[in-house]
């Protein structure tokens, strides 16, 4: 027997301990002293899930809902679970062969693995929805997860709602990463410049994902998410009515309708012509139909209403009026001995009316728009003797032009809005080298020249009329639901701008009973409402574009502004339709069908057939066809010098595809081939920079 | 009844019994906490219930192994504590007998070729042959004849312990094998050298300085620290001659491991994945020779190494995330949500870490030092060299399997597939560290008779 063994149990003894230590020791470390464990364990097994919340509606003023949400359905699938499932039967519900079912499969395994869920078909047409709904238990693996998508009920207001849509780069970049790729917010209209209030408070919801990562449970029972918050409705001055009845107005037809309530500076309607389908950029085809729209060269996603560029004719007039009775240079009893042109300049203005007398005063002159009266008035301001220099006369005759809102942005609350044009002395200076006279420009007097304005500026220097000197900037939105003092955003809005009232209310009684003239017995007499008083002008104004190089005087643009009822205004309307004539013909009626139908809340039965013939009546320009020609042919060159494949030039090199256009209103014959290199097109056309852009794109 | 249960438990380690059925319990829990899923509808203690009653899940399995062990246990505690001495050689044989059927009958079942399949039991004689080679080396030594110090003793009782664990390496169970030589300890106690063992230590070191070092600059070293030596021995070096040729033959002993051994052991006896676990243990690459390796073998290893990398690291993470107290029964997010692989059975001490963080696990392997120490106790108070060899066998064996298995899993040692005893899921497994620390009781409670 060893004895003398025994003090190596000792040893063994300490080799136990010594080993557990070194454990322990590593243990320590681990759990305790280093903290990074712990982290790429929250990492490894948590996932922050972001939770969407509702995005806020948009009421009318009656609060009926113009923007709303409703639920959608995506088509999940988990590959991994399908089996033993009579794909052919599956394909025919969903209207698609087994082949595209497989592709399918397949890419939502690549994608997202065979274990978690991938969208297999999104946003389900609703009776596609309804057919698989009641068949879906045959299926294993295939699921539907709602998902809540805007609709827009009456189908209009497309303009002004806007749309959502995935967020851009560009967008990720200035919210400073607040929102992550795949978000959606507002990309056009309401939807954008209340975007912070619609969009609500996204909330946070911990999951568990296990190690294939899917979502396997709430994380402590939801102890540490964030709840998500609704968006907040929007109440809006909008009378869905009146809008629709804007947007069937201008059915056929490119214009806008701008309607405001003068004593709050809230938009009553606000059509822009073409427009679309707001429903279309919202449901499963919407990437099919935005292409459309883009592509369209009558520009249906171009709001008009405020980015429109318009001579602003004869609706000046009034305002060239106030402002020369304001600087004392006429007065109420001035008249103009007009033979139908003006000859006080080298060039002659012509006049539509030649009967003597129609100019003899003030009021005469506003009612039946002599073009002599506010030539000359506008030859005077500029000329006036207290300056003696027409530069200073153009400079103060601009201060006005901008008081009355021209010429500058109004600052509505929708995205991309454009400011018009009232031209200065540098901008004469630069183009006749600083030799000009008030003759140079003396067609400004009556709202052409280089003025340009857009509807929703004429509508508001309107409502300055109406209101004797004072606005309040166009807005939409009345108030937002559970406002706080927090929400600045409309405070801009609710501030009064008594930007004119220093003109004496005698001086614009005097312009406003020649307005209302022009309803009584003026150009515009068939505006006339019974019952009320609308005060109004007309306009008719020359516009040109450019086509195949050549300049092109197109037919006149029909315009039409006016309020009422004159005791106490209610509704400011201006109406522009581009190439359509005299102002009365188109534009006036339906300016006073619009008024009608905000003040009396109906019309009247006879009026319906007016509105049927203004709405059947389709007035869109000829030229059209020529440039849908040039921009398709041009795109399909661009695509032929990218791609080298020349599929789509085809059919345009093909001399029978060229549609025929019809030479405006000079007779030289359009070039055979379209000129590649260079092809300036309209004032309302984009330009080719733009063109080029998304022709790529 | 009563005289007979008296006549039973008479001399019975109590202590021992305890900190098995609380290791047994642990075991259970763990492996619920690992496996378990709430099913929509239940509550988490009715799905639980089910699930016990049910027989299916892994705890409720582990569960009737802890009862048929436990019969089992009883079962040992009915023997003859002499049957045990007497038939020690015989159950050997056997298990050599076991150990070689293995190779006409073995299935393969996840890499392995160890294991035999009765129906749905497999049964894996390396795991069992454990017990056997205890009792036979404790056998051995305690015989009258044997005289250990004698070299000729020394190389039977290796040959006892090293012919097992050579058949279990050609079953590529190379884990299991190693177990074996951790009955060296039995030996080191019952008299063979240090020298030994320190031995076989510096070869550990040289083999892992040798995956540290660069081989010519590990070379240069070597030469440095014989060129050292020869210089701080100079004196008995004039004195006398054998000690510089000690030194000379220990110089070129280590460095012909260090260039021809451990390459020839890398590249033939080990599976290229082992080598890979070995290198990802002390944090390096395996360095590849794409002449020698082909396509297919660099394939299978880089999913081996990605697998294995993978484990210890989420084994890391999940026993680091416990912090000090831990997140609880069923918080681990780790280990409940399948992060860590194999983690009912070799990687089951992550459960514990992350569910009862530093705290837990120290109390934890309290419980096994205590465990461990009482069994080296127990030894040292018997009066047969059979028991206290049998004693020191079982704390050897349980020592290796617990220092491995949780070093794996802490990342300081490489991943070989051993189980924790008692906590790790497998019948096997759990019946074969019972019936080991049952005889240990039973002989224990004889100790007295001997003598008689």
């Amino acid at each position: 027997m060893p004895v003398f063994n025994q003090s190596r149990s000792t040893i063994i003894r300490l080799i136990f301990i010594g080993l557990f230590f070194i454990i322990i020791l590593q243990l320590f470390n681990l759990q305790v002293i280093s903290s990074k464990y712990s982290e790429l364990a929250r990492e490894n097994a948590l996932f922050p899930k972001r939770v969407y919340p509702t995005r806020g509606i948009i009421y009318d003023r009656k609060s009926r809902a113009i923007l709303d949400n409703t639920i959608m359905y995506d088509l999940m699938v988990i590959p991994a679970e399908v089996k033993n499932m009579d794909t052919l039967e599956f394909c025919q519900l969903l209207e698609m062969d087994t082949a595209e079912f497989k592709a399918r499969i397949v890419s939502a395994i690549i994608k997202n693995t065979r274990v978690r869920p991938s969208i297999f078909e999104d946003l389900l047409a609703p009776a596609m929805h309804s057919r698989l709904e009641e068949n879906l238990w045959k299926y294993k693996g295939f699921y539907l997860q709602d998902r809540p998508v805007r609709t827009y009920p009456f189908n209009a207001a497309a303009h002004i709602m806007g749309y959502i849509g995935e967020v851009d780069s560009a967008i990720l970049k200035r919210s400073g990463y607040f929102y992550q790729l795949g978000d959606y917010v507002g990309r056009s209209g309401l939807e954008q410049a209340y975007e912070p209030i619609l969009m609500g408070q996204r909330g946070i919801q911990y999951w568990i994902k296990d190690n294939k990562n899917r979502l396997v449970s709430r994380y402590e029972n939801g102890k540490f998410d964030t709840p998500a918050i609704a968006g907040r409705n929007l109440r809006t001055f909008v009378d869905i009515e009146v809008q629709q009845l804007a947007e069937k107005l201008l059915s056929s037809k490119i214009g806008a309708i701008v309607a405001i309530q003068p004593k709050t500076g809230g938009i009553i309607a606000m059509a822009s012509s073409p427009d679309y389908n707001p429903n279309d950029l919202t449901g499963p085809d919407k990437q099919k139909n935005y292409a459309g729209l883009v592509l369209d060269v009558s520009r249906p996603l171009f709001n008009r209403a405020i980015k429109g560029q318009y001579p602003v004719g004869s609706t000046y007039k009034p305002l060239g009026a106030l402002i020369a009775l304001d600087e004392g240079i006429i007065n109420e009893r001035s008249g103009y001995d007009c033979h139908g042109v003006y000859l006080g300049c080298a060039r002659p203005v012509k006049c539509t009316e030649n009967w003597a007398g129609h100019a003899a005063n003030l009021r005469l002159a506003i009612a039946h728009s002599c073009n002599s009266f506010f030539s000359n008035t506008f030859r005077l301001t500029v000329d006036n003797p207290a300056f003696h220099s027409a530069r200073k006369g153009l400079t103060k005759w601009k201060e006005y032009a901008n008081a009355f809102g021209l010429g500058h942005r109004t600052g509505i609350d929708l995205p991309s809005e454009d400011g018009g044009n009232i031209p200065d002395t540098t901008q004469y200076d630069k183009e006749y080298r600083g030799s000009w006279n008030s003759c140079t420009m003396v067609t400004l007097g009556i709202g052409q020249d280089k003025m340009t304005v857009t509807p929703l500026q004429i509508a508001n220097s309107i409502c300055i009329v109406a209101n004797k000197g004072y606005f309040y900037t166009p807005h939409f939105v009345e108030k937002v639901d559970g406002e706080t003092t927090r929400d600045s955003l409309l405070d801009k809005f609710r501030q009064k701008h008594e930007v004119l009232t220093h003109i004496s209310d005698e001086t614009y009684e005097t312009v406003i009973s020649g307005m209302q003239d022009v309803v009584d017995q003026g150009t515009a007499m068939i505006a006339k409402i019974p019952g009320i008083n609308i005060c109004a002008k007309t306009g008719t104004a020359e516009n040109k574009t450019v086509i195949d190089r050549r300049v092109i005087q197109l037919k006149d643009h029909s315009l039409f502004v006016c309020f009422a009822p004159r005791e106490n205004p209610q509704i400011a309307v201006a109406v522009i339709v581009e190439n359509a004539g005299f102002g009365a013909t188109w534009a006036a009626p339906m300016g006073s069908l619009i008024v009608e139908k905000y003040l009396n809340d109906t019309l009247r039965t006879e009026r319906l057939a007016e509105v049927d013939r203004i709405a059947t009546a389709n007035l869109m320009p000829d030229f059209l066809g020529r440039l849908q020609f040039i921009a398709d042919s041009s795109r399909a060159e661009e695509w032929l010098r990218i791609s080298h494949d020349s599929s789509r030039i085809r059919k345009f090199l093909n001399k029978q595809y060229r549609p025929y256009v019809p030479p405006p209103t000079r007779k030289k014959k359009t070039p055979a081939q379209p000129d590649k290199k260079d092809f300036p097109l309209g004032a309302i056309l984009p330009d080719r920079k733009n063109l080029v852009k998304r022709n790529i794109g | 009844m009563n005289t007979k249960s008296a006549t039973i438990s008479k001399g019975i380690d109590w202590s021992l019994v305890c900190i098995y059925i609380i290791l047994c319990l642990i075991g259970i829990m763990s492996i619920f906490a690992a496996t378990f899923q709430e099913k929509e509808g239940f509550s988490t203690f009715q799905t639980a219930m089910q699930g016990f009653i049910s027989l299916k899940t892994d705890y409720s399995r582990q569960a009737l192994y802890f009862i048929i062990a436990s019969f089992l246990g009883v079962f040992i505690l009915l023997t003859d504590s002499k049957f045990f001495t007497a038939t020690a050689n015989l159950w050997y044989l056997f298990g050599i007998l076991l150990l070689l059927l293995v190779f006409p009958l073995h299935t393969r079942v996840k890499g392995t070729e160890s294991i035999i399949k009765f129906g749905s039991f497999n049964l894996q004689p390396a795991e069992l042959c454990k017990v056997f080679v205890c009792l036979a080396l404790a056998k051995y030594l305690s015989r009258v004849e044997t005289e250990f110090a004698k070299p000729r003793s020394q190389f039977i009782a290796s040959a006892i312990v090293v012919i097992p664990a050579f058949i279990t390496i050609l079953q590529s169970e190379t884990g299991l094998a190693l177990v074996y030589f951790s009955f060296f300890i039995v030996m080191f106690r019952e008299g063979l050298p240090p020298f030994y063992l320190i031995l076989g230590f510096l070869f550990g070191a040289l083999v892992v300085a040798t995956l540290l070092i660069e081989k010519n600059s590990l070379a240069l070293i070597l030469t440095g620290m014989a060129v050292l030596a020869v210089y701080f021995l100079r004196r008995q070096i004039r004195r006398r001659r054998s000690v510089f040729f000690l030194v000379l033959f220990l110089w070129a002993g280590c460095v012909t491991v260090q260039r021809f051994v451990v390459p020839f052991i890398f590249e033939h006896v080990l599976k290229p994945y082992q080598v890979q676990r070995i290198y990802a243990t002390v944090g390096k690459d395996f360095p590849l020779d794409p002449t020698k390796t082909s396509d297919e073998d660099l394939r299978e290893m880089e999913k081996k190494k990605q697998a294995s990398v993978y484990n210890v690291k989420q084994s890391k993470i999940a026993i680091g995330s416990g912090g000090f107290f831990g997140k609880g029964l069923l918080k681990g997010t780790q280990t409940r949500y399948d992060f860590v692989p194999e983690q009912r059975t070799d990687f089951i001490f992550c459960t514990i870490g992350e569910g009862f963080g530093f705290f837990g696990s120290m109390i934890f392997l309290s419980i096994y030092l205590l465990l461990l120490l009482r069994i080296v106790t127990i030894a040292e108070r018997q009066r047969s060299v059979f028991s206290r060899a049998y004693s020191y066998g079982v704390a050897s064996v349980m020592f290796f399997h617990i220092i491995i298995n949780v070093c794996m899993t802490i990342g300081l040692a490489p991943v070989i597939g051993i189980p924790l005893p008692f906590v790790s899921y497998g019948g096997t497994s759990l019946i074969t560290f019972s019936v080991l620390l049952f005889i240990l009781i039973r002989i224990d409670a004889a100790r007295q008779m001997v003598l008689r």
